[in-house]
């Protein structure tokens, strides 16, 4: 290999074998993410890809760059302690909705109020696939499975109103075979902060199809709102998004009978108040960048300030610190 | 200093040492008038051991029995080790202090009472259906009470403060008597109050007034027979500078100099919890040498963000006590599988569950040594007094580092908040332990061991040619691939045990603190019982007996060479605050036919109940039952 020759897909790739069950979403994740590397300019030596437990989480051996297969739910403050230790590298955490937003909540919730930078991709196949198909925190209700049975009774969270909810300053939606995924990802490693990508992902083992009505070749554009920070929310060419100012609800519209563009919510992605107003449309999924704005850095804040002290305290040294305050002396 | 007036000369009685307890309401600033009496005697250049205790609740309902907060003191001419079991001057600033306290002072002891808080409501409170100050109750002692409330509010009168904040300067008038009573310096309390209350002078002005009034009323007033002036003199100690320390602080200082000591950069996590907040807190204040503090979300997230730190190339720590240890179980365990440096910080508490926050216990022994699933041996240590806690942070750092494990180095309540002089250490004399990363990407995978060591290789992200992947999945001992083969599984749990196993080639063989092999007697104890067990073992030597007193700072693995010592003594019993973990532990791995003395009261070891214990175990024996080997 010759020192400099640019990276490709196929650099990112580690000599594990892929261990997935065929015709699993995560393949195409895996290669929209080796896709997206390159063209970042990420280096192998200094990306790390740290996850948590589950189907998702197998995700680090694939990946030929530094990788931490962690304990379940935990990945967020994993990836936290090392960005503030080596805010240097290039982190992403790679976790699943039961990963997430069941066991691992907690974290989740602080790694994206904290603002750490870092990419936080998010699988949502709405179920639990290693431990073999029980429902998950984000499984419709009603839905069958071992553990339900009579079907689930839980009522379930919507990811991306999670993340906005726990104050994510980049909040974006995709799903696994779309062509647009490493536009997505590229936008969230370019943000300066916690980037949170929910990515849809089919499990055709226990939850096949579950998305079918977003991702279905011919049927599915009809069903998807994809944004554009300063464009009208057009849904393919015949619908759109408008805001009903009498029930202050966003609502999917056919165009014409007086219905135009001009009628539909603009997208400002700076506004939390619309991402949230689109986050959960009935039979149309927001997706690209439902919200962006940019805050102080969590790591840097923290680096900056023992920079600060330490440039305040030169030549401060332990035998210095052990003598501060009352000492007396013994002869 | 100007406001320090010097006092009249009076014969003074010599006294070689004495125990004071400070006890009152908990909003009566009992702690913080310890702590001032504590730094003054330590700057008269006594020796000296403290323990604070207090009730869980912030602010109990005040002058409730359960929301009596204490400080006791023991200073000497000598060197001592112990706060002492029974003191000999009680400071009571209510009923309730008295209820909780006086059965505790000596026969003869010296009794002050602030008299202004002995209302009809306080009895009613602290359960007192007769004022015990005048039904005879306080008759063995020698009384002295005091409207100290009425005095301490005279003496600030003229500032015209609010009726909170003159209330609130009672204990400074009780410390100036207690100072005079006892020829302590105001001066250093002078100056900590003029710093602590620098944006609201009136109030450091207040205090100083009712500590000088307080001094001054000990000069003037006549005393009732058999109270005087008493004077302890200076303790002969080794040459060095001295500070007083508490545990805590003493820990936090060891994890940086650790850090140093290892060239690498300091990492702590940790969500707050009693008795090791103050761990936090202290780390926090050392910014200037590069310590990191992650305040987490809870104790999961702080050990995950340590051992995050860690395999960036930082040393991980994280701190909590026994609850928050039960919570780090699983991440320790990856620690563990990953072999990764690591070190956990448990300041043990009562238990089990939330238990006895406040209260001290030596019972997270198991749970430290056995405390997670699997087959997950990791490295346990021990401090014996709070100076320690500065020595075993940093052994704690250089095994962790050296051989690529966690370390749980336990310490507890009573030592983390105990304070004691300590002979400043110089950096200069402490070896350093530089750590090496591995940077080579020739023939490297991530499982590659030191030979000697059986460490594994370090290599941090951002190191060229060196990407890996670890997880707690098990791996091939060879190539560290996931592998659920039979026969590697086996090997590598094996392998594991052996890494550990072998840093008992590395620490200090098993020696006797006092006395010498072949006795009759030896008592066995582990950390914060050093002092009592000591104390006890040399009093009973100074009778003749063949005691000896051996005091484990390695739990696991234990020393070489504890076997044979061991078994040198007809007796052994195994001393501990919990309920026998030590004596199993050392049952089970040397079959020793020890027996166990155990306390489980949320208190320390008194002196006088270890004689006890070792006087029945002698050969002359005593007429009490004879411990038992497990309850």
């Amino acid at each position: 290999m010759t020192e400099n020759a640019p990276l490709t897909k196929k650099d990112f790739g580690s000599d594990q074998e892929v261990r997935w069950c065929p015709g699993c979403g995560d393949y195409a994740i895996l290669a929209a993410v080796q896709r997206t590397l390159p063209k970042v300019g990420a280096t192998l030596e200094n990306t790390v890809v740290i996850s948590g437990i589950g189907c998702s989480s197998r995700f680090p051996y694939y990946m030929n760059t530094y990788g931490f297969h962690t304990i379940h739910g935990r990945a967020p403050a994993f990836a936290t302690g090392l960005k503030v230790m080596r805010p240097e590298l290039d982190v992403w955490v790679v976790s699943g909705d039961g990963d997430s937003l069941s066991i691992g909540g907690n974290h989740m919730l602080h790694v994206l109020r904290r603002n750490v930078n870092l990419q936080y991709l998010l699988f949502n196949n709405q179920i639990y696939g290693l431990t073999k198909g029980q429902y998950s925190p984000t499984s419709d209700v009603g839905q069958i499975s071992p553990s339900s049975p009579y079907g689930s009774v839980d009522q379930p969270v919507t990811p991306v109103r999670v993340a906005l909810g726990a104050g994510a300053r980049f909040v974006a939606r995709g799903y696994d075979v779309s062509k647009q995924l490493p536009d997505v990802l590229e936008a969230a490693h370019r943000f300066q902060g916690a980037a949170f990508v929910e990515i849809l992902q089919n499990c055709p083992v226990f939850n096949d199809g579950v998305f079918d009505l977003i991702t279905d070749r011919k049927k599915g554009p009809q069903h998807q709102l994809w944004l554009e920070h300063g464009q009208p929310m057009k849904i393919g060419d015949a619908k759109g998004v408008r805001l009903n100012p009498q029930t202050m609800r966003a609502e999917v519209v056919e165009l014409g009978d007086g219905i135009t563009e001009a009628d539909l919510l603009v997208h400002d992605e700076t506004n939390r108040n619309i991402a949230w107003l689109i986050a959960d449309l009935p039979d149309v999924k927001a997706l690209g960048v439902l919200y962006r704005a940019d805050g102080p850095v969590y790591d840097e804040a923290v680096r900056q300030q023992i920079q600060m002290a330490e440039e305040r305290a030169k030549g401060a040294d332990i035998n210095a610190l052990l003598r501060e305050g009352h000492t007396w002396t013994v002869s | 200093m100007s406001e320090v007036q010097e006092a009249h000369e009076l014969p003074r009685e010599v006294l070689d040492s004495v125990v004071i307890r400070f006890c009152g309401d908990s909003g009566d600033g009992m702690q913080l008038t310890g702590k001032q009496f504590t730094d003054a005697t330590a700057l008269m250049g006594n020796d000296l051991a403290t323990f604070p205790d207090f009730p869980a609740e912030i602010r109990a309902p005040a002058g409730t029995t359960y929301g009596v907060s204490g400080f006791q003191i023991h200073f000497a001419d000598h060197d001592i080790l112990t706060p002492g079991d029974a003191p000999d001057v009680l400071v009571a600033m209510n009923p309730a202090a008295l209820k909780v306290n006086l059965p505790d002072l000596k026969r003869g002891g010296l009794l002050v009472v602030n008299t202004g808080a002995f209302n009809k409501g306080n009895l009613r409170k602290a359960g007192y259906e007769v004022d015990p100050l005048e039904d005879g109750s306080t008759d063995p002692y020698r009384l002295l009470a005091l409207d100290i409330t009425k005095l301490a509010l005279d003496s600030v009168t003229e500032l015209q403060l609010g009726a909170k904040d003159a209330g609130r300067t009672k204990n400074m008038w009780t410390l100036g008597l207690m100072f005079w009573l006892f020829d302590r310096d105001r001066t250093s309390t002078i100056e900590w109050l003029r710093k602590k209350f620098s944006k609201a002078p009136d109030i450091a002005e207040a205090n100083i007034r009712a500590l000088n009034a307080g001094h001054i009323y000990g000069e003037s007033a006549e005393f009732p027979s058999g109270i005087g002036a008493y004077q302890v003199p200076k303790a002969d100690l080794a040459p060095g500078v001295y500070r007083n320390i508490d545990g805590n602080q003493a820990l936090a200082w060891g994890l940086a100099a650790g850090g140093q000591l290892a060239s690498l950069p300091l990492f702590y996590g940790s969500y707050p919890i009693t008795p090791a907040s103050s761990l936090l807190h202290n780390l926090a204040k050392l910014k200037h040498l590069g310590v990191t503090t992650f305040q987490a979300e809870d104790e999961i997230a702080a050990v995950c963000a340590a051992i995050g730190a860690s395999f960036g190339g930082a040393v991980g720590v994280t701190g909590t006590s026994g609850p928050g240890v039960a919570l780090k179980g699983e991440a320790i365990g990856l620690a563990i599988a990953t072999e990764l440096p690591l070190v956990i910080c448990d300041v043990q508490r009562g238990g089990p569950s939330t238990g006895l926050p406040t209260k001290t216990e030596q019972s997270d022994l198991f749970q430290a040594v056995w405390g997670r699933n699997g087959d997950a041996p990791l490295i346990v240590l021990a401090a014996a007094t709070p100076g320690d806690c500065f020595h075993m942070a940093i052994e704690a750092v250089r095994l962790s580092t050296k051989y690529m494990t966690p370390v749980i180095l336990l310490t507890d309540g009573y030592i983390a908040n105990g304070a004691e002089p300590w002979k400043l250490p110089d950096m200069s004399t402490i070896a350093p332990f530089p750590v090496t990363f591995h940077t080579d990407p020739e023939g490297f995978f991530p499982f590659q061991r030191d030979p000697e060591t059986l460490a594994r290789v370090w290599a941090k992200p951002g190191t060229p040619g060196l990407q890996h992947r670890i997880g707690g999945l098990e791996k091939n001992q060879h190539t560290g691939h996931i592998s659920y083969d039979p026969d590697n599984h086996h090997a590598m749990v094996k392998l594991r045990a052996q890494k550990i196993a072998g840093v008992a080639d590395d620490v200090p063989e098993a020696t006797l603190e006092l006395g010498e092999a072949g006795g009759d007697v030896l008592v066995v104890g582990w950390g914060s019982t050093y002092g009592s067990i000591r104390q006890a073992v040399q009093h009973v030597r100074k009778k003749g007996a063949k005691v000896a007193h051996l005091h484990l700072r390695n739990i696991w693995p234990l020393p070489r060479g504890l076997e044979d010592l061991m078994k040198s003594f007809d007796r052994v019993v195994v001393a501990e605050l919990n309920d026998g973990q030590l004596l199993r532990l050392l049952r089970a791995e040397l079959l020793t036919d020890a027996v166990g003395h155990q306390k489980i009261a949320g208190q320390p070891f008194r002196v006088a109940e270890l004689v006890d214990v070792i006087e029945n175990l002698l050969p002359s024996g005593g007429d009490a039952p004879r411990p038992t080997a497990v309850a």
